[in-house]
């Protein structure tokens, strides 16, 4: 074990009590995002710019969950491609408009680059300026990385809506203020937030990505931002950049976040406390009682949490604080302390945090301290059950529609399932 | 450039991690970005294995680009051989890692670990999965079992021992190689043959290192083992089989070659043998199998076997036969000249949709990507071959090999249709409301449905924008049950084209239909 620790592994414990390592880090690439973005605009379509990998890997992730025709591909490189037999870009030409020609419904399409592309240094700008060109105006032409050496998992949504933030439309000079919500979230969650907004006296809201890409709001300095999300470093940045401001919150998971996160809005907007209250309080009301059930299966349970998805900072907070869970370690792919403030230190003192990976050290950690709850990708689950732990799969924390007050009830009780399986089963 | 919806098979790194993952003590180390670890749930979701794959990732990010992936490699490489203990090691790269050139095989086998290191060269950017798993498997047999036999021919049985052989070619996440290997397994044991190491599937270095002991190699399945038989074959002169026991007669035929290759009499195991797919196919409510139209898309070995077993042993009629696998082409080729038909050779997803929805098959068998082209026309179908989805992996035995594989396959694939005295019912009396298109129906939600397309511009036979159906034809025509109506409706177009008859009537229908028959 030592032997190993100093062979391979880079672990640091910082001052802040964050462990810190660097290992064989088991995640998604960016590319993963694909999965949730080809579903949520609706007029959009994906094109990996990449390996057979990478078309196998959206597949794998995803590919047997839909049964529509998927509103993404691969143009796979090969041989030819690298040994410059041919012009990359007069292929990828080619491809894109035997693409559009086939789906002449798409009005927006990402050309997303992959760790191969990026290795070889393909410009993928240059070629969604050339495309657009070529192509405009019916179909507008954009580009981001997806790949494993700079992107984990979620973000690739971050490098999706960062690329997007550009062609938004300026706001008028004398635009009166607006929201803007970002992050990729259920059209049902979206319609409740539209409609708690305007009841608390913010109807000019927009939301970042809109379903169909028609739809893109205009941002300026009037804008006010709003993350729904904690993974969006980059769409942020490039928001302020337009002028933007960021409104700093906790992210809208339970009863508890979503009040706050609301209410940071709300006042971002000059809404009296009072009103706030008067509005939100049957709401919140609402989910605790839905969560009421979940807290008594489940409070005082231990969960530990590997690094996915980064909402796992958010999601610790609420197993811990409204659901009375308590929690063994708690791992991130990244720490993005600016955007998590107002979350950190809501969480109970001495939690650990892990950021990045060494799997094989953090299975370890997981098996020595026998948690009642693991949430973990799927390449660990099955194993993990299989040594008598109970598992939750994270991906499933993206693909349901978790935020919320109307779903805190459901959010718990994904984490209730797993152990109320366990309780059933007599085989 | 290639642009792919979906694809068939994996990069080639898939196939070693499928070779990896069925022994035992044995590791893999991958020279991979972060990403590349999804593979793992293939294994642990797909195949519901209750492991991780003996896989190392090196998941190296952009900043370790500069300049030290390569003792990334190492390291992850000592950590490996330290934490899981392995009797050898495997090291390659996947596609990324194979264009930053680090030499992985070199770099590992530098670190001097005390265990046989066998480097894989899996060319990402022109291979695919099978070819990787083959590949991977003969370097590994090459690599472990002769560092044993030092090249020397194989044993010499002594007088009176039992034939020996070893069993070649199941592999994690194969299309049911767990229960084909239990089936044949058990029709070899049958006939008094000893089976000395079974490989891939739970072997470790060491069985390999003992395969020149047999006397001869039965192969299972020749994408993932046929080209180590064949080097088994010139270093060792081990004989392998060459018939797949898939469909009554190739069991057969593959009882007769083992026993061949061992010296010993089939015809007492033949004459116990058996299976109901025979008497189930002679049964009179078979009879409306007669002719069905079957379209065939697989592996090249599943594909093939699935053509014999539809014509021969159902009396089904082959409209199409087509693989992914190019390095099979040949005997898609060969078989497709047999049922005179155009082979279909395409990994493109899209031309496969094309060649089904032209063709208008009754039933389809393929392999999962199949099942969703079939679903969107409202064909039935059933699943032959890999790739695989979690369906294809039963709890219950389910065999495609030897007699229990053929009834399997009698059940798979006749379900999906319509039973006989159903379809008769459903031709006489097309106007009972409840026989409507959209009625509840043994081929699941709304078959008829058009397939919703979203604006696709389907490839489609064009048809003579000069032709015109009458209403009473066209009223007509929603009669005949839907399964067939496709068909009768372009056979009649055809007829009335070739005849220069610009408005199809209830009389050109009738026509058409006395003309080409069923």
């Amino acid at each position: 074990m030592n032997a190993h620790a100093q062979a391979c592994a880079v672990t640091s414990s910082s001052p802040d009590g964050v462990l810190r390592e660097r290992g064989q880090r088991e995640v998604f690439c960016g590319l993963t995002g694909i999965v949730w973005l080809h579903r949520k605009i609706q007029d959009a379509f994906f094109l990996v710019v990449g390996s057979r990998t990478c078309a196998h890997l959206i597949q794998s992730a995803a590919g047997v969950m839909i049964f529509a025709e998927p509103r993404f591909a691969t143009a796979i490189m090969e041989e030819r491609d690298l040994a410059g037999l041919v012009d990359a870009n007069d292929e990828l030409d080619r491809i894109v408009a035997q693409l559009l020609a086939r789906r002449p419904d798409i009005k927006l399409l990402f050309l997303v680059g992959s760790c191969p592309s990026e290795v070889i240094k393909l410009d993928l700008s240059r070629a969604a300026l050339r495309l657009s060109q070529r192509f405009s105006p019916g179909v507008r032409v954009l580009n981001y990385s997806g790949s494993g050496i700079e992107t984990t998992f979620t973000q690739g949504e971050d490098a999706c809506l960062a690329a997007l933030v550009p062609v938004l439309p300026s706001a008028d000079r004398n635009a009166r203020p607006s929201l803007l919500v970002v992050g990729a979230l259920a059209d049902v969650v979206e319609d409740q937030f539209k409609r708690t907004f305007a009841a608390l006296g913010i109807d000019n809201v927009a939301f970042l990505p809109p379903r169909r890409s028609s739809e893109l709001p205009a941002i300026g300095p009037e804008t006010r931002v709003l993350l729904a999300q904690p993974f969006l470093g980059d769409t942020a940045r490039a928001l302020e950049e337009r002028g933007c401001r960021r409104i700093s919150a906790p992210f809208p998971l339970g009863g508890e976040g979503t009040a706050l996160w609301l209410a940071a809005a709300a006042d971002a907007f000059g809404v009296s406390r009072a009103h706030v209250e008067r509005t939100l309080a049957p709401l919140k009301a609402r989910a605790e009682k839905a969560l009421a059930r979940y807290r008594a299966q489940l409070a005082g349970k231990r969960v530990f949490l590997f690094p996915d998805s980064q909402i796992e900072i958010p999601l610790a907070r609420f197993l811990a604080r409204e659901i009375g869970m308590e929690l063994v370690e708690v791992g991130t792919p990244y720490l993005h302390r600016d955007h998590l403030a107002a979350e950190l230190p809501m969480l109970p003192a001495g939690t650990l945090l892990s950021e990045g990976q060494d799997v094989e050290r953090q299975l370890d950690r997981c098996r020595e301290a026998r948690p009642d709850l693991v949430v973990c990708g799927l390449g660990l689950a099955n194993p993990l059950e299989a040594e008598g732990l109970t598992t939750k799969w994270s991906i499933e924390l993206i693909f349901t529609p978790i935020q919320g007050f109307e779903q805190a009830g459901d959010l718990a009780e994904l984490f209730a399932r797993p152990l109320l399986r366990q309780t059933r089963l007599a085989v | 450039m290639q642009l792919s919806v979906w694809t068939y098979e994996g990069p080639p790194h898939i196939g070693a991690m499928r070779i990896a993952t069925a022994m035992r003590d044995v590791h893999y180390v991958l020279h991979a970005p972060q990403g590349d670890t999804y593979a793992d749930l293939l294994f642990t979701m797909i195949e519901r294995r209750d492991r991780r794959p003996p896989v190392t990732y090196t998941t190296f990010q952009a900043r370790d680009l500069g300049g030290d992936t390569a003792d990334l490699l190492q390291s992850a490489a000592r950590a490996a051989y330290e934490r899981f203990q392995p009797q050898a090691m495997l090291v390659g790269a996947s596609c990324t890692a194979e264009l930053i050139q680090d030499d992985p095989g070199g770099l590992a086998q530098a670190l001097r670990l005390p265990i046989p290191v066998i480097p894989l060269e899996l060319p990402a950017y022109q291979r695919k999965e099978n070819w990787g798993a083959s590949e991977t498997f003969y370097r590994i047999v090459r690599a472990l079992a002769a560092s044993s036999a030092d090249g020397s021919p194989r044993h010499e049985r002594k007088a009176g021992a039992r034939p020996v052989c070893n069993l070649l070619g199941p592999t994690a996440l194969g299309f049911r190689h767990r229960d084909d290997l239990a089936e044949v397994t058990r029709q070899v044991v049958e006939l008094g043959i000893e089976i000395n190491v079974v490989a891939p599937w739970n072997a470790t270095p060491a069985d390999l290192a003992r395969l020149p002991q047999a006397d001869f190699n039965i192969v299972l399945y020749p994408e993932i083992a046929l080209t180590a038989a064949q080097w088994l074959n010139r270093q060792f002169g081990q004989p392998y089989t060459k018939t797949i026991p898939i469909g009554v007669g190739a069991t057969r035929d593959f009882i007769r070659e083992v026993a061949g290759l061992a010296g010993v009499d089939a015809e007492p195991v033949l004459s116990r043998a058996e299976s109901r797919l025979p008497w189930y196919s002679r049964s009179v409510d078979s009879t409306y199998l007669t002719g069905k139209r079957v379209f065939i898309f697989g592996d090249a070995t599943h594909a093939v076997a699935a053509a014999r077993v539809a014509t021969q042993e159902l009396g089904f009629e082959v409209v199409g036969l087509g693989t992914y696998a190019r390095e099979f082409a040949r005997e898609i080729r060969e078989a497709a000249a047999l049922y005179g038909i155009e082979p279909l050779i395409t990994d493109d997803y899209l031309q496969v949709e094309a060649r089904v929805s032209e063709l208008r098959p009754e039933l389809v068998l393929g392999t999962q990507m199949e099942r969703h082209i079939a679903k969107r026309l409202g064909i039935p179908c059933a699943v032959i071959s890999s790739p695989t989805h979690v369906q294809d992996f039963p709890a219950r035995y389910s065999p495609q090999m030897g007699f229990e594989g053929a009834n399997v396959l009698f059940d798979t694939w006749v379900h999906p249709l319509m039973m006989g005295l159903e379809e008769h019912l459903l031709g006489m009396f097309r106007e009972d409301h409840e026989f409507a298109d959209h009625a509840p129906s043994h081929l699941g939600a709304a078959p008829a449905a058009p397939p919703q397309q979203p604006q696709l511009r389907v490839v489609e036979t064009v048809t003579s924008t000069e032709l015109a159906w009458a209403s009473d034809a066209e009223r007509e025509l929603t009669k005949i049950p839907f399964f067939v109506r496709g068909k009768a409706r372009r056979n009649t177009e055809r007829f009335a084209r070739e005849r220069n008859v610009n408005l199809i009537t209830l009389e050109t229908l009738y026509d058409a239909k006395a003309h080409f028959g069923r």
